[in-house]
Formats: structure tokens, C-alpha cells, sequence
């Protein structure tokens, strides 16, 4: 499970951030942005407390300095080809209740940037 | 743009929509003030992108190039110390030429890897990421500028030992081993769920310490199928020998039958 307290360790949080703050400041220029919406499925690998603690420093001297993060989490969907069920899950080891791990995700992976409010 | 994988083409899967200064993202019916703060002074500009999607269109660029010119890229992945150099060293020997085998090594600060690449003739680059702890599309793409592999040969990428990050980045691999060994705890592959997903083939390797070590190799792979059902396995020692055959023939498939055409485009 991912989890446990955010660190700048978990480097892949940090170039995620990188690429987040990149994107924007590509596609927008330098301009002062006050909010960011991101979404990130709770079966991306990605924490978000990571994110947020990364993004106050890659952000620092950038158009996004201090900007608010929003993030929505959408959860895991999965279908069973076993039992041919939909439902949720967000355990990345992903088993349906039948015992089956032959499924297909159908949401929770999501790793996007939705839109930022500039000023 | 090439019409097959998307690539070449500008930054495709980005929508850039302004939306007017007065217009917000929720409905305007409700009933709190209209000078709510947030909203007036600012506009949203909708990006809809995916954040990886500069790298993975980087990536799907360099596995198409690759598969023209049927250069076969494998990316290493495991923990620290599970034996992706030793593998790779044994494996170019073992080759003995029979096919132009290349590698290049990703680690944040040495170059000791490289040179025992080197020391088995092989043509090495060395990519150090300093404090990033995995490879990404834009490194493999400088690396294989740099490493200028020949058409119909075969490419061993060593990612930085790390069983988090690099799961999240394509590297434009035409496939993903994972090596977990013996030493470790057979339930790594509960522990890095994501990691194991990715993989096309999990090699457990040091099982010539089998007898020496408490490691449950029913459970870990008991694992790893719950985590990717339709992945490959294949047992090995990478010191002693063991199984190595089958990593040879699993190697084979994978080598693209594409016929070669023109030499790899070297820049920089
Ligand atoms: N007994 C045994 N030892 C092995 C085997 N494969 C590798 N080792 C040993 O494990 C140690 C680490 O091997 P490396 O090949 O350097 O591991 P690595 O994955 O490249 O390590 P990093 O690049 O630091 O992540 C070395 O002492 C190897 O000799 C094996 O099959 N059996
Ligand atoms: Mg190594
Ligand atoms: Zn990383
Ligand atoms: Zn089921």
C-alpha cells in the first residue's frame, strides 16, 4: 500500500509534480495562477499529501507559487471477467470478492491535470 | 505524423479551452454571493491532459523508431541488489556475439555498473539521474542517441534500483522485466503492487540460494499472479546458470522480426 507520512523520498512524486507544474507553465505561460485541479485515481501509485508537499517547492518561483491544489481522487472500478461484476475497489492488489485477479480497471488510474484558474 | 502510434505529431492529446472571466466552473444558481472571491478576476483554462503525456508520447516516438529499425529495448527493473548487472553481464557473455547486444545504465551517482558492462566488451552509456530515482522517456531517448545502437541489435536498459518509481514512467521499452531475488521478502510483490503490474516478465532470481534462505517461492508467486495474472515467470541464478536458457529463448521472441532498414538517427 502506498501511504505513510510525505517525504521528498518518494522522488516519483516529486517528478510527477515537475511534469505537473511544467505542463501548466507551458501551455499558459508564466501568469499567475491561482488554482490548480488535478485528478489522481487512488490506483495511480501516486499520493497525493506527496504531491501537495512537492508542489509547495517546485512551484516556488513560478507563476503556480502558491496556488491552491485541488485534487479529486476518483476511486477504483474494476470488472470481473470471472464473475462479470463491476465494483469498486482501491486496493491496488485487486482481487474481486470471487477470488479472481482477471480484471479489467475501468477507473482509479487516472493521472491528469483538469484546469487551473489564472489571474 | 505516423498514422500507426500517433507520433511525431505536436502535442495531440491536449485541449486548451478558455472559458470566459465570468463564467465558472459550477452552476450559478445557488444561492451565495455573487462576489465570491475566488471566481471573479480569475478564469479556468481547461487542460484536460494527462500529466505523463509529454513522456509517453516521447516514449510511443522512440518504440516506434525502434521497432523500424528492429532494435529490441528491454528494461531492467528490481530493488537494489537483485542482480540486474550480474544478469547482464552473464547474458552478453553468454551471447557471445551472436547478436550486438548494448546497454545502458541508469544509476543516480557511479559509474561502477558501466564499467563492468564495459569489461564484457559490450558498448555501454551511462545515464546518471543524480537525485531522480528512475529513468525516464527523455533519458532513454538521450542514451540511445548517444549509444547509436545498430539496426537488429538488442538493447538492455538498467533503470535505477527502485521498486516505486520507475513503474509509473514508459521508457518506449518493447518490454518491462522485473527482477525480485531470493534475498528478498517473497511478498515484495504485495508491497509494489504497481511495480509488478507493469512487468511482461518477472525473473526471480539467486535461486541457487534457495536452500539457504526462508523464502516461500509458492507465496511470492502466488503474489505476483494475483497482481498480474498473464505475466511470464522464469526462475534463475544469474551466478550459477540456472534457467538461463529459458531467459535466452524469452528473448528471442521478443526480438522484433522487422527487417532492418537504415541506420539509427544519431543527433547531438
Ligand atoms: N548467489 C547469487 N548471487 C547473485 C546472483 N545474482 C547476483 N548476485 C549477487 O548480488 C549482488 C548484487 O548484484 P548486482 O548485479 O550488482 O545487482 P543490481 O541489481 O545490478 O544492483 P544495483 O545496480 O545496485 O541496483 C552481487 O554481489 C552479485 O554477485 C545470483 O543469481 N546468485
Ligand atoms: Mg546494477
Ligand atoms: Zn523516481
Ligand atoms: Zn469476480
Amino acid at each position: 500500500m502506498p501511504g505513510g507520512p510525505p517525504s521528498v523520498g518518494k522522488v516519483h512524486e516529486l517528478a510527477i509534480t515537475e511534469s505537473i507544474v511544467d505542463a501548466i507553465v507551458e501551455k499558459i505561460g508564466d501568469g499567475p495562477v491561482a488554482a490548480v485541479r488535478l485528478e489522481i485515481g487512488r490506483l495511480s501509485g501516486v499520493v497525493t499529501d506527496s504531491i501537495r508537499f512537492c508542489f509547495e517547492i517546485v512551484a516556488g518561483g513560478t507563476g503556480l507559487e502558491g496556488a491552491r491544489l485541488d485534487i479529486d481522487e476518483p476511486s477504483g472500478r474494476a470488472y470481473c471477467r470471472n464473475c462479470r461484476l463491476e465494483f469498486t475497489l482501491d486496493d491496488p492488489i485487486m482481487l474481486c470478492d470471487c477470488g479472481s485477479a482477471d480484471l479489467d480497471v475501468l477507473a482509479g488510474r487516472e493521472l491528469r491535470i483538469i484546469s487551473v484558474e489564472v489571474r | 505524423m505516423c498514422s500507426t502510434c500517433g507520433c511525431g505529431g505536436e502535442d495531440g492529446s491536449t485541449r486548451v479551452t478558455l472559458v470566459d472571466g465570468h463564467t465558472h466552473d459550477h452552476t450559478h444558481d445557488h444561492d451565495h454571493a455573487h462576489d465570491h472571491p475566488h471566481d471573479h478576476g480569475t478564469r479556468t483554462v481547461l487542460l484536460e491532459q494527462d500529466i505523463l503525456a509529454k513522456n509517453d508520447l516521447l516514449a510511443a516516438a522512440t518504440r516506434h523508431r525502434l521497432t523500424e529499425h528492429a532494435i529490441t529495448a528491454i528494461n531492467l527493473m528490481s530493488s537494489p541488489g537483485s542482480g540486474k548487472t550480474t544478469l547482464l553481464e552473464r547474458t552478453i557473455t553468454d551471447l557471445d556475439g551472436r547478436r550486438e547486444t548494448l546497454v545502458i545504465e541508469g544509476d543516480q551517482e557511479t559509474w561502477l555498473d558501466a564499467q563492468r558492462i564495459r569489461s564484457t566488451g559490450s558498448k555501454v552509456v551511462q545515464i546518471n539521474t543524480g537525485a531522480g530515482c528512475h529513468l525516464d522517456a527523455q533519458m532513454l531517448d538521450r542514451g540511445l542517441a548517444e549509444l547509436a545502437p545498430p539496426d537488429g541489435s538488442l538493447v538492455f536498459v538498467e533503470n535505477v534500483g527502485n521498486l516505486v518509481c520507475p513503474a509509473l514512467f514508459d521508457l518506449g521499452e518493447a518490454a518491462r522485466v522485473v527482477i525480485i531475488s531470493v534475498t528478498e521478502g517473497a511478498d515484495k510483490p504485495a508491497k509494489y503492487p504497481y511495480m509488478f503490474r507493469t512487468a511482461d516478465l518477472v525473473l526471480l532470481n539467486k535461486i541457487d540460494l534457495l536452500p539457504y534462505v526462508d523464502f516461500d517461492v509458492d507465496l511470492c508467486l502466488e503474489l505476483i499472479h494475483r497482481v498480474k495474472p498473464d505475466v511470464e515467470l522464469l526462475p534463475v541464478s544469474a551466478t550459477r546458470g540456472d534457467g538461463l536458457d529459458a531467459w535466452h529463448d524469452w528473448l528471442a521472441n521478443r526480438s522484433s522480426a522487422a527487417a532492418p532498414r537504415s541506420e539509427y538517427p544519431r543527433r547531438g
